[in-house]
């Protein structure tokens, strides 16, 4: 059944999808978005890694991105320098070291747009393991610091105070971020991963009042963004991660008009 | 440590800098079961500050932190809900631990906004929400309540309803509370001990102590001090030894 590589790229979606709903609430209301994308860039240097060292290339990209998310926890600590600025040094110098290594590794063949905007055909029967096992495990452990992650995104202070340990919630919560990273960068490819984490929580958020329908939302949105993308990509042959992309834009868009409504209705 | 098994945390010679800067320091108090503690002092006196050494937020700080109990409620001086999370009253009242419905209604109920169980945190009032953090704190019964101006934007009759709440919640749920407050009149008639805080501790003792107290009279003025006095004169009635309530 796994043949066809649009049924094996539409199951790796569909499971990026419901691991992006969730993280991605939470990325959209810890302001996390900036984040998610300096360890995005970060991945291209995973994946050079993964080709050179011939390693497994989720595990690669998992262990740069957290590593990147580490240096800037000590770059804070040393530095002044304020957060975005952290950031877009760290986001593009690691892209920037990325391509430099390509440039080396001549003997390899890269993708690079394939890289940088996902590629269906590259989904392979391994990748959809790695996609719904890790996939599970980012939601159990998100569903186990739950607790504290939500307390502490509301009020770090209350959190603290009432015993939830948010910094360690917080130390989880990052090494989550990287994971969905590395299962999802085949799909989306690693410009467009903050999107998928971000536009279908914005989308959820238009037409939400808790919470809970906001994830719920978010990672139905997610899922029709895949479905749709995939196919308009498969339709008029459009690279998959902009047309996933691009579809969750229309999903925004089309939200905004029940904001309008229920504004108007309060009236 | 304690002789006291009464006592849920305890602060030795506390301090806390930012910035080569003290916010507070040298503090030296315990808040036991059943008894309201009261720090009072001017803006920027470390009243807040004080409490969150207690609370184990700020974590570098000068002198130590006993804590003797994990069941602690509180209720920060400032809180904002951002619009990216939606969030209900309903949602905010199980934030830090899952609470049954009755449970739920029961607190809000207390603090007189059950009406707005299902209102968005974001569309209320400053003063509902106050009332909404209030409920939240003593839904979960706790040992320990920390209370930083609890009905700041209440309205004046909530305000001697929610003082006369929390005074009651002490005694029914015999849990210590560390109140900060500059509503001196109001706080001072029903606290055990208060503590007049400048940066440092500038004086300590029962709510009569501390009002006679020279350092209190010059950072508060001569009147401050004058109010308790007169609110002595104020009683309407008399408990008799008997503990009975006879009017004057």
């Amino acid at each position: 059944m796994f043949d066809d590589f649009f049924i094996r790229a539409l199951v790796a979606g569909l499971g990026v999808a419901f691991v992006t709903g969730p993280l991605g609430c939470f990325v959209v209301w810890r302001r996390l978005s900036y984040f998610g994308d300096t360890l995005a860039h970060s991945a291209l240097l995973g994946v050079t890694i993964a080709y050179s060292l011939e390693f497994n290339i989720a595990l690669s990209v998992f262990i740069i991105s957290s590593l990147i998310a580490l240096i800037l926890v000590q770059l804070q600590n040393r530095t002044n320098l304020p957060g975005d600025a952290l950031l877009g040094l760290l986001a593009h110098s690691s892209l920037a070291v990325g391509l430099v290594v390509i440039g080396f590794l001549t003997f390899i063949r890269f993708d690079v747009m394939g890289l940088l905007f996902g590629d269906i055909l590259a989904v392979t029967v391994n990748d959809l393991y790695i996609i719904w096992i890790g996939g599970a495990l980012i939601l159990l452990t998100l569903r186990l610091i739950w607790k504290g992650l939500f307390a502490s995104t509301v009020n770090y202070e209350l959190a603290e105070a009432e015993g939830l340990n948010p910094d360690r919630a917080k130390a989880i919560f990052t090494i989550l971020m990287a994971a969905i990273i590395a299962i999802s960068i085949k799909m989306v490819g690693l410009l467009l991963i903050t999107g998928m984490l971000i536009i279908p929580a914005a989308m959820a958020r238009n037409i939400s009042d808790s919470p809970q329908k906001m994830i719920i939302y978010s990672i139905i949105g997610g899922l029709l963004s895949v479905i749709i993308g995939l196919f308009s990509s498969l339709e008029f042959n459009t690279p998959s991660g902009p047309s996933i992309i691009a579809a969750a834009l229309f999903l925004f868009v089309i939200s905004l008009f029940k904001i309008k409504q229920t504004i108007k209705l309060k009236n | 440590m304690s002789s006291n098994n009464n006592v849920l945390v305890k602060m030795n010679n506390a301090g806390y800098r930012h910035n080569d800067k003290w916010l507070v320091q040298g503090v030296s108090l315990s808040v036991e079961k059943g008894k309201i503690v009261t720090l009072i002092g001017p803006n920027g006196s470390g009243k807040s500050t004080t409490a969150k050494i207690a609370l184990g937020i700020l974590k570098k700080i000068d002198g130590s932190v006993e804590k003797y109990t994990n069941k602690i409620g509180y209720v920060p001086q400032k809180i904002s809900v951002d619009w990216t999370l939606p969030l209900r009253v309903y949602d905010f009242m199980i934030l830090t631990e899952n609470l049954d419905e009755k449970t739920i209604d029961e607190a809000l109920s207390l603090t007189g906004v059950i009406h707005l169980k299902d209102k968005s945190l974001g569309n209320l009032s400053g003063g509902e929400f106050q009332r909404v953090l209030l409920a939240r704190a003593i839904s979960k019964k706790p040992e320990l309540l920390v209370l930083d101006e609890p009905v700041q934007g209440v309205d004046f009759t909530g305000e001697i309803a929610l003082y006369e709440l929390i005074k009651k919640i002490s005694d029914e749920l015999n849990c210590g509370i560390l109140l900060i407050s500059h509503d001196l009149h109001t706080v001072m008639s029903a606290t055990d001990h208060v503590v007049c805080l400048n940066g440092h501790v500038c004086c300590s003792g029962t709510p009569i102590d501390v009002a006679k107290n020279t350092e209190y009279k010059a950072l508060f003025g001569e009147q401050a001090s004058q109010i308790l006095t007169r609110y002595e004169h104020k009683h309407d009635h008399v408990h008799t030894i008997e503990g009975e309530i006879k009017k004057n």
